[in-house]
């Protein structure tokens, strides 16, 4: 038992943390979007970063649950409610057998990512359940889920252990990002006075964007001589540069090779912003250092770690750097000598 | 520009560049280097990816930090001796060439002056090799071709193209891996599945083989593709002797 859709949405397909090992074959990575909402979404329902999830965009689906089970949705603001009554993002919650998962307006952000305690029974193709719909591979019939279709849990319902304690710090997405990159691999290809409008640039979204890749306008690039590179790889994040002169940025249904040369790539940290872009918003590129970029990545990688021990053991730990105590209300869990505590604190003045 | 050279390409990617033309030579270099680095088995390579003039490394940075697996790379190419030639393989190809399954032959034929025969005979005469995947799963680039054989594209492209034809697009020859619009000249079709996602090994090519395609008749096509669905097919490959 697990969910059966009423309805699929715009663009809606299971996806996990990718197909590795498979780029040399010309096949794509795939895997969610926004990585950043995607792992959230697994850790707040007590699940292993690589499980797999519904990624919805921009008009989600409407879902029926036909066993119990505990979700939480990250991303974007996609307005969901359950019972057609607004339900709470970044929160684990339990819901039953016949409750009834719908979207409404996208309020912010462009993709939300749906996690069930358990995941979801996708047989796995090439080492992931993500959908490539291009190659009408992996996920569900490696196509876009549509009214009717039904996806069964993967693990029997088992709630995840401290689920009041299972909140998380929303993102948001104002629709204006400032993203840092690493210059390269071919920007050498590029005049000095175009490295600096690319640089110095607000670029928008246009309507070309998806999984693929967000086709951007705005001042265009300049050349030394064209756009054409010797075809070769492309990562997640690089952003090619046409004879047009205006950038694309390279998602997780790229193709995994490219002839058109690379000004630079955006750091994975900062991929979150434009996985929930969209049409319209803008984005302005800055420099920054592979130093800079993999101290994030890696002090990120153990947020996550932290995050998960604490929804397990319900301890917060305390931060590296303690801030000034503001909220109005706030709960603690505290052990002391071996027994558990739960406290709320309120502020009265 | 010296070659070879390491790139950053994202925060969890580098390339090994090894030179900025397609050429033979280039290709074994990064064959050889891909394989010694599959050998050398470095924490935190996830994914290695040839292509062209490159080998792109995906890793971890919470495993292997770019200066550290810098470091590491230098050390291997300058260790070039340690870098082993390898045998160039080639793997045959069955292709039953014109008729409905190589609505285009003729045409090929006629553009260049050639009977269908002699297409098919300059066509099947060459060991191709495959530079590198990409496009789409399993598409290999392949070089080698005799020019004599060369044609443009369609103008208008085809809707659908079944997986295993063979075409022939300017000075390129290729096979389609999976059903896909096109706009190749279709010479002719393999039974030979180059992708089937239950496989094994579901790509069936691989960077730095080579490809010699077998003209076949219908009646061998049909033997063929009974076997291939009871899996009892596998495609004859011999060991290139060196020119």
């Amino acid at each position: 038992m697990g969910i059966m859709f009423l309805s699929g949405g715009a663009m809606t397909t299971v996806q996990d943390a990718g197909r590795r090992g498979y780029q040399r074959y010309g096949l794509g990575a795939s895997g969610a979007v926004d990585v950043h909402a995607y792992v959230y979404a697994n850790i707040l329902v007590g699940n292993t970063h690589n499980e797999a999830v519904i990624e919805a965009t921009i008009l989600g689906p409407t879902i029926e649950f036909t066993s119990n089970s505990v979700i939480a949705i990250t991303g974007g603001d996609l307005s969901p409610m359950l019972n057609r009554q607004p339900f709470p993002m970044y929160r684990a919650v339990q819901v039953q057998k016949g409750d009834v998962l719908s979207f409404g307006a996208p309020m912010s952000g462009c993709r939300a990512y749906i996690s069930f305690a358990g995941g979801l029974a996708i047989t796995p193709i090439m080492g992931s359940r993500s959908t490539y719909i291009k190659a009408n591979l992996g996920g569900y019939e490696g196509r876009k889920l549509e009214k009717g279709d039904e996806i069964a849990f993967r693990k029997p319902y088992a709630c995840p252990p401290n689920l009041k304690w299972r909140v998380m710090e929303p993102d948001v997405f104002p629709g204006h990002y400032t993203v840092r990159v690493l210059m390269g691999p071919q920007d050498d290809r590029f005049t000095k006075e175009g490295i600096d409008t690319f640089l110095n640039s607000t670029y928008t979204v246009t309507n070309d964007f998806d999984r693929m890749g967000y086709r951007l306008s705005g001042p265009k690039i300049r050349h030394v001589t064209d756009g054409n590179i010797i075809t070769d790889g492309i990562a997640f994040g690089a952003i090619q540069v046409p004879d047009g002169g205006e950038p694309i940025i390279m998602l997780s249904d790229r193709q995994t090779t490219g002839g058109y040369a690379k000004i630079a790539s955006v750091i994975n940290v900062d991929m979150p912003m434009i996985a929930q872009c969209k049409a319209g918003d803008t984005i302005r590129f800055v420099k920054t250092d592979i130093d800079t970029a993999q101290d994030e990545f890696i002090a990120q990688k153990a947020k996550y770690q932290a995050l998960c021990q604490q929804f397990d053991t319900g301890i917060i730990p305390p931060p590296p750097h303690p801030e000034p105590f503001e909220p109005e209300e706030a709960l603690y869990r505290l052990m002391e000598d071996g027994k558990m505590y739960d406290v709320t604190i309120s502020r009265i003045e | 520009m010296k070659y070879p050279q390491i790139q950053i390409t994202g925060d969890t990617s580098v390339a090994v560049v090894f030179g900025d033309e397609i050429s033979e030579d280039i290709n074994t270099k990064i064959r050889a280097f891909d394989k010694a680095l599959n050998d050398e088995q470095i924490v935190g390579i996830y994914e290695t990816v040839p292509t062209y003039c490159a080998l792109t490394i995906h890793y971890a940075p919470e495993v292997i930090r770019y200066r550290e697996l810098r470091d590491k790379l230098e050390a291997m190419l300058s260790q070039s001796h340690k870098i082993q030639k390898m045998n160039t393989i080639v793997m045959e190809i069955p292709v039953l060439y014109g008729g409905e399954y190589g609505p285009d032959l003729e045409y090929v034929a006629k553009h260049n002056n050639l009977t269908p025969e002699e297409v098919i005979r300059r066509h099947s005469g060459a060991e191709y090799l495959i530079y590198m995947l990409g496009f789409t799963p399993g598409f290999s680039y392949m070089g080698g071709m005799d020019e004599s054989i060369a044609t443009p594209r369609l103008k208008t492209p085809r809707v659908l193209i079944p997986a295993g034809s063979v075409g022939i697009a300017g000075k390129q020859t290729g096979i389609y891996p999976i059903d896909s619009p096109g706009g190749w000249q279709l010479i002719g079709r393999t039974p030979v599945r180059l992708y089937d996602a239950n496989r094994d090994t579901p790509i069936l090519l691989d960077a730095g083989l080579h490809v010699k395609f077998i003209p076949i008749d219908e009646q061998e096509f049909q033997r063929i593709t009974s076997r291939i669905e009871q899996g009892r097919y596998h495609c004859h490959t011999y060991v290139k002797e060196d020119a």
